[in-house]
């Protein structure tokens, strides 16, 4: 049975969204500066925290690939990613949006976590590309894992070396010890984080859910009617599994 | 070591490799200079223009890499011999940062001829410094890159495609470093913040090889 607990972890996310959404316009206040605009903020930084350790946590999975040649590390590892990468974009829009609303650009160059998210995202947009240029699906799985780790370690090289290479426009709300962020509004930014990990942890999981439920169907299909009945599965990136998974099962 | 003169009596014997990347770097100092209207650079821009030009030449070189194992059955034969397979990946390495450096030394002359504005004498030494841990990470990451995208169906567009973003740190600080040496009003020394930032790149990514490599090559 695929999908355990998948309604227990939707109605969670559910709530803890409209949580947030309720905090976000009751609660915290209007910026000083920005006004209404600034309410962006609790979503576009917790999506871009979120896509980044997702991106290292892929990394881990893709390790456990390796070591253990679970083809199941992959799937997690492959959709973690791929998730990963809508978030990425989400997070590249909202910055790009937030951009235009505080500097009055769409883009600007001085801002780290902005330019090295659109660097990482350039990186991991290679991914799937990556997988559908490799025919074999254990080779695909294992050069995917290959790659997954690299990019992990490259998440925080490349933030190092880009804001070492900005000035510092960027508002710092967590860095800065002193006048940072009002409690208020760091209690909702911390709701914002945990709602939107969530939502992340769902998609996920109903992604891989889906996944191992139509292979299991194939391989169902494949017992029932017969070896020729099923159309045989074409070249795809995401991670494929045939017998291998009926035995695990 | 064997598997290092190996490649290097081949790329002597019949030159690909560097030669083509030696034409590409001297042919993209001219299209900079009518793409950017000037007659001599100097500064962030010469350090740009240099150091862009040598990354685009690498990504020629690491394209090429593994060709000759993977059309010749070298790679069975690495795979039989009873050799580990670091060393297989330290030759590549190797021999990868050995092509980097020869087309380096003449792409530098015919930079410092056709493009750079104040003389190249001062800025030599900061300049070695800087091109040697910029070719580590190049060959590192390039020979790491080229064995992924050996064995798909694309090679020639997954190199660039992966090869390039994952470069750019390597390149920030390559060019910071840089920038300072071809200063017009006389080299100074690189800050010493960009050499450690290209170290770190260099060591985080070389451990990381060593770990990984062997699953490129399991067959």
């Amino acid at each position: 049975m695929h999908g355990k607990g998948l309604r227990a972890l939707s109605l969670v996310t559910v709530a803890a969204l409209a949580v947030t959404f309720a905090l976000v316009f009751f609660y915290a206040p209007n910026d000083a500066d920005q006004g209404f605009i600034q309410k962006i903020f609790y979503l576009h930084v917790p999506v871009a925290i979120i896509t980044l350790i997702a991106y290292v946590v892929a990394g881990g999975f893709a390790i456990k690939h390796l070591r253990t040649n679970d083809r199941q590390w992959d799937l997690r590892a492959y959709t973690t990613i791929h998730i990963g990468l809508i978030f990425n974009i989400v997070g590249l829009a909202t910055g790009a949006i937030w951009a235009k609303a505080s500097w009055g650009h769409w883009w600007v160059w001085d801002e780290p976590t902005l330019v090295s998210f659109l660097i990482v995202f350039l990186l991991f947009a290679t991914y799937q590309p990556l997988r559908f240029s490799i025919e074999d699906p254990e080779r695909q799985a294992r050069y995917a894992s290959v790659f997954a780790i690299m990019g992990a370690a490259f998440v925080p090289l490349n933030f190092i070396a880009v804001r070492a290479a900005t000035g510092y426009v960027h508002p710092r709300v967590l860095a800065s010890t002193g006048g940072g962020l009002p409690a208020s509004m760091g209690l909702v930014f911390v709701v914002a984080i945990v709602a939107v990990g969530l939502l992340f942890t769902t998609i996920v999981a109903y992604e891989i859910a889906s996944k191992n439920a139509s292979w299991q169907l194939r391989a169902l299909r494949r017992r029932l009617l017969g070896d020729d009945a099923v159309a045989p599965l074409g070249r795809s990136a995401a991670p494929t599994m045939g017998s291998t998974l009926e035995s695990a099962r | 070591m064997a598997l290092l003169r190996k490649d290097l009596l081949l790329e002597r014997r019949a030159p690909e490799s560097v030669p083509a990347m030696l034409l590409f770097s001297l042919t993209t100092f001219v299209l900079f200079h009518f793409g950017l209207g000037r007659d001599e650079v100097s500064g962030t821009l010469a350090a740009g223009v240099l150091l862009v030009t040598l990354l685009f030449s690498a990504i020629l070189g690491i394209n090429r890499l593994f060709v000759s194992e993977h059309e010749e059955g070298g790679f069975d034969a690495v795979l039989m011999a009873p050799i580990d397979r670091t060393a297989f990946f330290v030759a590549k390495a190797a021999a990868l940062f050995v092509f980097l450096v020869l087309v380096e030394v003449v792409a530098l002359f015919g930079f410092s001829i056709l493009l750079l504005g104040p003389s190249p004498w001062p800025a030599l030494p900061g300049l070695a410094v800087v091109l040697a841990l910029l070719d580590i990470a190049l060959a590192v990451v390039g020979t790491l890159v080229s064995a992924l995208a050996i064995q798909t169906r694309a090679r020639d567009l997954i190199v660039p495609l992966i090869g390039l973003p994952l470069l750019v740190p390597a390149l920030i600080a390559a060019a910071r470093a840089c920038a300072p040496l071809f200063e017009a009003g006389g080299a100074q020394a690189p800050p010493g913040k960009w050499l450690l930032i290209l170290g770190l790149y260099d060591l985080v990514f070389g451990l990381l090889a060593y770990a990984v490599f062997e699953f490129l090559l399991e067959d």
